[in-house]
């Protein structure tokens, strides 16, 4: 628990109080960009079908991230040119790691 | 043979159980770690343990096994009594094999545990265990399975109590988490799925072991422990102070104490303050109209924005819930509603009263509250308050605003009796937010907006921001002054004895869970 005492807004009222650690340190909201591809699972990256410039289609095969003794086949969800792959074959990626970005 | 040739034989059998004990102490001890029979030692009443089951001993072959002598096959089992109270015990031996659980050892707190639901009476596990005995394949996997299904059926039954006190991994972390109270201890208690091992292998991820599931991540991360404690000896006192709130039995009531008035004699006025935008701790109100002031708080490091714990009134144990002001302004959330739902379901099961302290402004805004599923784990609160049938007595100390005044145990969700101070202030919302919804045109088509916005709040102030409303519709019985609580919750107490509820008869309801 944090010692500080805060101003919490609730309903337009500012309540004096402390917060918890859990609340001190949430994490803002990220909304869905559909142009950055995250990790969904911590792995390895195994094999990189895509390159920077290249037009994908929709279900076009672009990576492969090994996680839990399964090879995850990364498609694309949208048709889209490719900006960066921020990701090399043979690279431990952390959860939410960004892999791939579209133009 | 003669009857001293068999006398000297049961001798030197059972030194021979006892003698890798002495070795046993020193490793146990670098690693700060007490021994099993200490444990039990020190949890129970002198000399009252009384040990089964010290010849067992295990039948599987494989792997060399068939070679092996596993004293006690790794755990101690038996009964004895805490400060009179009987229970039954069972502790697992980390120096034989590492505590690890094999069929026998298995059937050791199998037998215990059947034993404690027979006789109705609590049952205390310690675990400082390795885990499966790997040797013994899925015979080892049958034994956790057959300590689950127990652990599942005494649940309600009879108070189930565990004591982390090492490892406590895989698997063998669910039979814990089916009990009611999970005790640790800083350093020692280590409780976790899949180890730091296995993470890193896996998922390329590195932690420590106290950061995955140490004492102090249960206590104040994941909700998992009832009860932290810096040493073992602080745990035991911990177990012994629980036990004499709860009943033996769930046909039983606790056992009545001598009443004390409160210790603390202080001024109520000094204590909540007058504008409710103002923190303090709930605690202190607790501890002002309860027995001897003594409160036992459960989860005291978990969720802290809702209070709750045992105490007593009139020497009788009751449950006591209470919002925070204290912490995030007393709101509810996921993780509150959670806690206290769990703890007014034991409360139930186990026929101890409830007492609830509403002080709060409502539920915790916030995506993150929605995403994580706020309606799901809000609705336990409900359900547990609506299902309860032990007297149940509320007081409102200052807000109940919105979908928090239902869920604070409301006259609406059954609450037997209700009562309210003079300042409390029982509304769909604050004055503020309230004011600028009804009054929303008017303040943004006045000349001087903030004057208008503070003379509409005030005249919101004067027609709802108190008690009588509520009153005037009979949903709160009596507003009272601070100094009558305790008179209120005693009188409400020595006439509910005998409260019986007509309820619909079904297998079992579906809580949200």
């Amino acid at each position: 628990m944090n010692k500080e005492v805060f101003d919490l807004n609730i309903d337009d009222t500012l309540y004096e109080t402390k917060l918890t650690k859990k609340f001190a340190s949430r994490k803002p909201y990220i909304p869905h960009n559909p142009k950055l591809v995250y990790a969904f699972i911590p792995g390895t990256i195994r094999e990189i079908f895509i390159k920077p410039g290249q037009l994908v289609e929709i279900g076009q095969d672009m990576l492969v991230l090994e996680a839990m003794k399964m090879k995850n086949l990364i498609k694309s969800a949208i048709r889209g040119k490719i900006l960066k792959v921020h990701v090399q074959i043979n690279q431990t990626v952390a959860k939410n790691e960004l892999l791939i970005e579209y133009e | 043979m003669s009857l001293a040739t068999r006398i000297v034989d049961f001798f030197s059998r059972k030194k021979k159980i006892d003698e890798p004990a002495q070795e046993g102490k020193l490793k146990q001890a670098k690693m700060g770690k007490m021994t099993a029979r200490d444990r039990i030692e020190a949890i129970l009443d002198d000399k009252s343990f009384h040990e089964y089951d010290l010849f067992v001993e295990h039948k599987s072959e494989d792997f060399g096994m068939d070679k092996k002598y596993l004293p006690r096959d790794g755990v101690l089992t038996g009964t004895g009594t805490i400060l009179g109270y009987p229970v039954c015990i069972y502790a697992q031996d980390f120096t034989v094999a590492g505590g690890s659980l094999g069929l026998a050892h298995a059937r050791k707190i199998t037998k215990i545990m059947d034993h404690s639901i027979k006789l109705g009476i609590p049952l205390i596990g310690i675990n400082d265990s390795g885990g499966a005995r790997i040797q013994e394949g899925v015979n080892s996997l049958a034994g956790y399975g057959e300590i689950f299904y127990r652990n599942t059926l005494a649940s309600g039954v009879i108070p189930q109590i565990s004591v982390i006190l090492g490892p406590c991994a895989g698997g063998a972390v669910y039979s814990p988490a089916l009990t009611d109270f999970v005790f640790v201890v800083d350093n020692i208690s280590k409780m976790f799925i899949t180890g730091p091992e296995v993470i890193k292998t896996v998922l390329g991820e590195e932690i420590s072991m106290e950061d995955l599931g140490g004492a102090r991540v249960h206590a104040e991360m994941t909700g998992n422990a009832h009860f932290f404690a810096n040493s073992e000896l602080e745990c035991f006192e911990q177990i012994k102070k629980l036990v004499t709130f709860i009943p033996w039995n769930s046909s039983k009531k606790p056992e009545k104490f001598p009443v004390k008035l409160p210790k603390i004699n202080m001024n109520f006025n000094d204590i909540i303050p007058k504008e409710p935008t103002k923190p303090y701790d709930i605690r202190d109100v607790i501890k002002a109209i309860a027995d001897d002031s003594d409160f036992l708080e459960v989860q005291e490091l978990w969720a802290a924005n809702i209070v709750i714990g045992f105490t007593r009134f009139n020497g009788e144990t009751v449950g006591v819930i209470g919002n925070q002001p204290l912490v995030l302004a007393g709101v509810l959330d996921v993780d509150s509603s959670d806690k206290a739902a769990r703890f007014i379901r034991f409360c139930n099961a186990f026929n101890i009263p409830l007492l609830t302290l509403v002080d709060l402004p409502g539920y915790l805004p916030g995506i993150d509250q929605e995403h994580a599923g706020v309606i799901r784990h809000g609705a336990k609160l409900l359900y547990a308050y609506s299902e309860a049938s032990v007297p149940k007595i509320t007081i409102i100390l200052r807000k109940a605003y919105g979908g928090g005044y239902i869920a604070m145990c409301s006259r609406h969700l059954g609450a037997d009796f209700v009562f309210a101070l003079p300042q409390a202030e029982i509304a769909v919302m604050g004055p503020e937010g309230a004011a600028n919804i009804i009054f929303k045109k008017e303040i943004t088509e006045s000349d001087d907006p903030d004057r208008t916005r503070k003379e509409k709040v005030d005249e919101y102030i004067q027609k709802f921001a108190n008690p009588f409303k509520a009153a005037a519709a009979g949903y709160i019985d009596a507003v009272i002054v601070p100094e009558e609580m305790r008179d209120y919750v005693l009188h409400s107490l020595h006439i509910s004895t005998n409260k019986q509820e007509a309820r619909p008869s079904k297998k079992h309801g579906i809580p949200p869970f």
